[in-house]
């Protein structure tokens, strides 16, 4: 059992792996950058106070992003 | 916030990338890394410079260099900007890329962060792709070791084909073997042939087509492999700078234009678009990282960061993330406050004391009246008032505050507060930017770098200033505490207040900073708020001892010498001024005469909008401008207490009003000089120079235009 969701509708220590990366051009290199590539564990460690941005585990390290990038990024769960 | 000799001011703005050599046999060695992994530690440690470190990405934004010796070696140390990549995605990456690639480093250090080694494998293999001399230092071994990570140092050796070393970079010692890995691999003792990555066959195919025509026609020693699958990836900035180093255009050649029409045609064939194909570049660097780390990374605890994550859920939590934020700032505040008391007291006793005697020694001399007037009152009281009442809130607060970024609580008040920025179609390293700013506006200005889009970037250097740097403080609480809590009140109470209005005074400067990052979103840098990422750092025990030495050290040295430079020219202009008559009126009666009916609009008056803009060079030094302006008109008084400053003002026709607009002013004015040429030299533009001078000096004009208008109808 699997569904499609982004990494925006994972919630506090839920995990999944990466599908795919819908975002394109600079921020798309960077999120490759960090390690956010096909198959990649992530898992959603908390959001910021005011609810956005949300920090993910990804690789070992901790990277907080904001819900118009972490919608564009599909993952499996 | 790099506030030390170096990196403060205008010495921190930045030369470019010039190498220089103290001797012809120098070897010149890039120091690369992911952002805050401790590179600029193990730069330190290696020459022995003092480059600022701290615990948040993207501390290292100008290029530091530095000698070192080793055996009969030396070398040139290049601090290059920490980068994920080196496909140049920001201006950092680019400059870290161009220098890799172009600069002709003799060597690399990449600096890895052991707990987080499969990311920064990325950045090795990068590199790797580009020249052989390549070694990997693994730093922060002692954490990695804490949370119980094992790392086959030798098996990593081995994978990667290069020179492995581990370090803990604080500690000098263990870079040891680093400089005698570096040395052998120099020495030709030692050849290493570094992991050669294995593309996707039809990106193989394609490289085999363009290599042998690149192999003919480059005769500089760049690695062709790398250069024919950049050009399969056409890369603008990269082709720009390699058309520079060439010194003439790659693409001229038809022979090579008619092999990558080739290439790329295959490419298309397979269904491999420009996106497609950077895409699976990354990915086979990525899965080759993550291959190379199943193979020499062992977790023992499968939590090992589960500390990290308990004290975030407590400062950043929905609840306590704020409080504790605005707590944290009022603590700093009530210890500079409640520290700084006595020193200030003790200096100002003493200095005083010592301009008794050096007047009793002018009268015995017989020296004329202006002399000891210009040397005496001019030069050496506002060194003195710099030396009291500014230096020891300055002394306190930084290193405090710099406590505070070593252990990583930094990135999480941008983490806050993004959310806010975003509304403001702002970055949230724009808080970060403003911490620095705490410091100093300068070095605020230089980490602006930081933020990728240039849009943001403006946004972020035309509000810097609302945040009050480390040179406005001792202002603000002179004034609060003479005006607002009562020179002879004592006690904890007291200080709590001071601390509390201070934080208050802050948290205005951040709204208004917020205000006018929205307007500018909205008007002049209209535009959407862009995508960007940012590192949470494992939080780092500080180095307290360092951190004390340091800043005090620096820090005093800095202000002393600021305060020679700046502070007793000044002194001497305005004593001259305060005692050159011209016609019925002394010269500063004059100006300050000419400023008042502008001045009192704002709810101040001639003397201290004159004080403001004298103290354009340096903050520090307004309040010293407003006392000898004041007392230069009448009243010779020992002024050796808040008391009888207190006084001087209450003669001179403060009120409250006066107070409160003279803070707000403080806190909204143009930048500093040094700030202003900073701001030129980062944007290269006049213009935006001239609106960062403007923004806040016009927001200070309306805010305490209506302040003192509000105020002065409500008596």
């Amino acid at each position: 059992m699997s569904n499609i969701n982004s990494l925006k509708d994972l919630k506090q220590g839920q995990k999944a792996k990466v599908k795919a990366l819908l975002s394109t051009g600079s921020i798309r290199r960077r999120l490759q950058d960090i390690g956010l590539t096909e198959g990649t564990e992530v898992e959603c460690l908390q959001k910021s106070p005011a609810g956005d941005p949300t920090a993910f585990l990804i690789r070992g390290a901790v990277i907080a992003l904001r819900s118009e990038d972490s919608s564009n990024v599909l993952v499996l769960n | 916030m790099g506030l030390t000799n170096n990196s403060m001011g205008i010495k921190a703005v930045d030369c470019g990338l010039v190498i220089k050599k103290m001797t012809a046999d120098d070897k010149v060695i890039a120091v690369a890394g992911n952002p805050n992994v401790g590179k600029s530690t193990v730069f330190n440690n290696l020459t022995g410079l003092n480059q600022h470190t701290g615990n948040w990405p993207g501390k290292t934004v100008t290029n530091a260099q530095g000698y070192c010796q080793r055996k009969d070696m030396t070398y040139v140390m290049v601090d290059i900007p920490g980068t994920y990549s080196l496909m140049a995605h920001s201006a950092e990456e680019e400059v870290a890329r161009n220098f890799i690639c172009f600069g002709e480093p003799d060597g690399v250090i990449v600096v890895c962060d052991a707990t987080c080694l499969e990311r920064n494998l990325n950045l090795v293999l990068q590199t790797t792709e580009i020249t052989e001399n390549v070694i990997l230092c693994v730093n922060m071994m002692d954490e990695a070791k804490k949370k119980d990570i094992k790392i086959d140092l030798d098996q990593l050796s081995s994978e990667l084909g290069i020179a492995v070393v581990g370090s803990t970079a604080r500690k000098k010692k263990s870079l040891d073997k680093l400089m005698d890995s570096l040395g052998k691999l120099l020495n030709d003792q030692v050849k290493q042939t570094p992991i050669k990555i294995q593309y996707t066959k039809p990106i193989e195919d394609a490289i085999q087509i363009i290599e042998p025509v690149i192999r003919q026609k480059i005769d500089k020693d760049i690695n062709t492999r790398w250069l024919s699958l950049k050009l399969l990836d056409y890369d603008e900035t990269l082709m720009k700078a390699l058309n520079d180093y060439l010194g003439y255009d790659i693409l001229s050649d038809e022979n090579l234009q008619d092999k990558l029409t080739l290439a790329k045609q295959l490419l298309t064939d397979e269904g491999i678009t420009n996106e497609r194909l950077k895409d699976e570049i990354v990915s086979c660097l990525v899965l080759k990282a993550e291959d190379i780390c199943a193979k020499t990374v062992a977790y023992d605890k499968h939590n090992y960061n589960a500390r990290d994550r308990k004290i975030d859920r407590i400062l950043t939590n929905k609840w306590t993330g704020f409080p504790i934020m605005i707590a944290l700032l009022a603590i700093i505040f009530w210890i500079t406050i409640t520290g700084a008391n006595y020193p200030s007291q003790m200096l100002s006793n003493g200095l005083f004391w010592i301009e008794g005697r050096v007047t009793e020694a002018f009268v015995y001399l017989g020296a004329p009246d202006w002399l000891h007037g210009i040397l005496v009152l001019g030069l050496y009281r506002v060194l003195a008032w710099v030396v009291s009442v500014m230096l020891p809130p300055m002394a306190i607060f930084f290193p405090l505050f710099t406590l505070l970024e070593d252990l990583g609580y930094l990135p999480r008040v941008a983490f806050n507060l993004d959310k806010y920025f975003k509304k403001c179609c702002a970055c949230g390293k724009q808080a970060l930017t403003m911490c620095m700013g705490f410091g100093c506006n300068a070095a605020g200005i230089i980490g602006c770098r930081i933020i990728d889009s240039p849009r943001e970037r403006l946004i972020a250097i035309i509000t810097n200033n609302f945040v009050p740097c480390n040179g406005r403080f001792p202002t603000l609480i002179a004034i609060l505490t003479m005006f607002f809590i009562g020179v002879n009140a004592a006690g904890p109470a007291t200080s709590i207040l001071s601390a509390l209005l201070l934080t208050s005074i802050i948290l205005f400067g951040i709204i208004m900073t917020f205000a006018v990052s929205r307007i500018l979103s909205k008007t002049i840098l209209k535009g959407m708020p862009s995508s960007f990422t940012l590192e949470l750092p494992p939080y780092r025990k500080p180095q307290i001892g360092k951190v004390i030495v340091r800043s005090v050290f620096d820090r005093t040295l800095f202000v002393l010498a600021r305060a020679v430079v700046i502070a007793a020219p000044a002194g001497m202009v305005i004593w001259g001024m305060a005692n050159i008559t011209i016609g019925d009126a002394t010269l500063l009666a004059h100006c300050s005469g000419f400023l008042d009916p502008f001045a009192r609009l704002l709810g101040m008056d001639g003397v201290i909008l004159f004080a403001f803009i004298l103290g354009l060079p340096a903050n520090e030094i307004v309040v010293p401008i407003m006392i000898m302006s004041y007392m230069a008109s009448g009243s010779i008084m020992e002024l050796d207490s808040l008391t009888a400053l207190k006084q001087l003002l209450v003669d001179n026709g403060w009120t409250w009003i006066t107070a409160v607009s003279t803070m707000l002013f403080s806190l909204m004015h143009w930048p500093c000089s040094t700030t202003c040429l900073t701001i030129k030299k980062e944007t290269q533009s006049l213009k935006w120079t001239a609106v960062s001078f403007l923004v806040p000096t016009i927001a200070g004009i309306i805010i305490c235009f209506a302040f003192a208008t509000i105020a002065g109808l409500c008596i």
